[in-house]
């Protein structure tokens, strides 16, 4: 088998494995949907500012990532899968197959938390669909790509679920405010040049995040 | 060691007489005397102590992270001891560098904390050494421990560009060299310091960081001496 058709089998391994318990699907949307309505308690009828519901979406985005995008390896540590899957693929093969799971789950993710942003609260309005589309599609992959080689990491710890937001925290900060700002232009309804440099940021933030896990991820992966 | 160890008091000692003790004037006319720098005054002394410590906190995750890179390279545990003696060292520097900061920003800026981006940045350092340290505790062989720490302390090592060049741009901040200062926005700060001022400055980071080296090699050989104990008693 060559590289991609062998990154395409792990991928659709984990998507058959997760339509069988749908654990990581239910899980995630349950959670957005909690904090979204708790956010809905907290401020009743207010009229809330662009900045802060562009801050709170990615804040529901994060926490909701940081509940279920580590499974995909702790998943494997816990069926004790692991061996298995080092003995038929290469790290990268494994590395990758994981990542494009992740990215599809983080871009399913934020367009739930968007629709129901966009339902339940009146002042969030997409003035610039171009940049709020083209933020939340960097987002999401600049997520998923810090995410996976932190799960990776965190699926040896002993404290996985508690251990997992702190460890990826401090990684996602420059991406978070980022986001959080380019998603405040979304809503202003600014120019789609004004919001270039936050994209370069994104873009290179991305690529920054996948070439270095990709260096990284032998050490992570082979004992 | 010796020599570092005496040389590094000896830088210390006379950055805190000189630092303290040259009195600051309007107009200097001599080698021993500051000027007045308008809006710092007598505060502005605290750059002796502050930005150095701020300086090794940086150095003892650079540490951290190249003994990690070394320890990935030839798996030899003792580069692994060296690696979190240098990240135990750089997080007290850096609670350090915080804690100075931010007495220094409630005396000029009106409060310990404003979410200025250097202030940020100190305060993700602090969050990454924390991150390090829990990861630590959480895993159990050494040698697991000492493989995942070190690349994670690469992975945080990634996103510094972002903090160093990207965000002082993009956020207005309060230190030199933000965005909107008027000596214009540079990725390290510019030195606007008479020559008297200068020598002592370079003279406190050039103490400190000699004394984060002997203190880095005094825990490095305690660290070794618990380890070869730890192995005679199983």
């Amino acid at each position: 088998m060559n590289f991609i058709s062998s990154i395409l089998a792990i991928v659709s391994k984990d998507v058959r494995s997760e339509m069988r318990t749908r654990y990581a699907m239910n899980a995630l949307l349950m959670f957005v949907i909690t904090s979204v309505a708790t956010i809905l308690f907290a401020l009743r009828e207010d009229e809330v500012s662009t900045e802060v519901l562009s801050g709170m979406f990615w804040v529901v985005v994060f926490f909701a990532a940081m509940s279920g995008l580590s499974r995909i390896f702790v998943s494997e540590e816990e069926r004790g899968t692991t061996m298995t899957l080092q003995l038929v693929a290469s790290p990268s093969v494994v590395y990758f197959g994981k990542l494009i799971f992740n990215c599809g789950l983080t871009l399913i993710l934020s367009s739930a938390v968007t629709i129901l942003y966009v339902a339940v609260f009146p002042t969030f309005m997409i003035k610039a669909i171009t940049i709020f589309t083209l933020t939340i599609f960097l987002g999401s992959l600049g997520f998923a790509s810090a995410a996976t080689i932190i799960a990776a990491i965190i699926a040896k710890a002993n404290s996985k679920g508690t251990l997992y937001p702190v460890l990826s925290f401090p990684i996602l900060i420059p991406l978070l405010m980022t986001v959080m700002k380019a998603t405040a232009r979304a809503l202003d309804g600014e120019m789609f040049t004004a919001a270039l440099g936050e994209f370069q940021i994104l873009v290179s933030y991305l690529m920054i995040m996948i070439a270095g896990s990709y260096l990284l991820f032998d050490y992570v992966w082979k004992e | 060691m010796r020599l570092i160890k005496y040389l590094s008091i000896a830088c210390i000692t006379f950055v805190i007489i000189a630092g303290i003790a040259i009195p600051m004037v309007p107009q200097p006319q001599s080698w021993l005397e500051f000027p007045i720098i308008p809006g710092l005054e007598e505060k502005a002394r605290n750059i002796f102590f502050h930005v150095p410590v701020a300086w090794v906190s940086v150095l003892g995750f650079l540490f951290a992270l190249y003994y990690g890179f070394r320890y990935l390279r030839t798996k030899d545990l003792d580069y692994d001891m060296k690696s979190v003696s240098s990240a135990g060292l750089g997080m007290m520097f850096c609670i350090l560098a915080t804690v100075t900061g931010s007495l220094w920003a409630k005396f000029n800026w009106g409060s310990f904390w404003n979410w200025d981006p250097r202030e940020t940045s100190i305060f993700i350092l602090l969050l990454i050494y924390g991150a390090y340290f829990a990861l630590r505790s959480a895993l159990g062989s050494d040698e697991v421990r000492a493989r995942l720490s070190a690349v994670y302390s690469i992975l945080a090592g990634l996103t510094a560009p972002f903090f160093i060049f990207i965000m002082p741009r993009i956020v207005g901040g309060l230190h030199p060299g933000a965005k909107g200062d008027t000596a214009g926005s540079t990725p390290v700060a510019q030195l606007h310091m008479p020559p008297n001022m200068r020598v002592v400055f370079f003279i406190g980071i050039i103490g400190f960081s000699l004394l984060f080296v002997w203190l880095l090699n005094v825990r490095v050989r305690a660290a070794r001496l618990e380890y070869q104990l730890s192995k005679k008693e199983n």
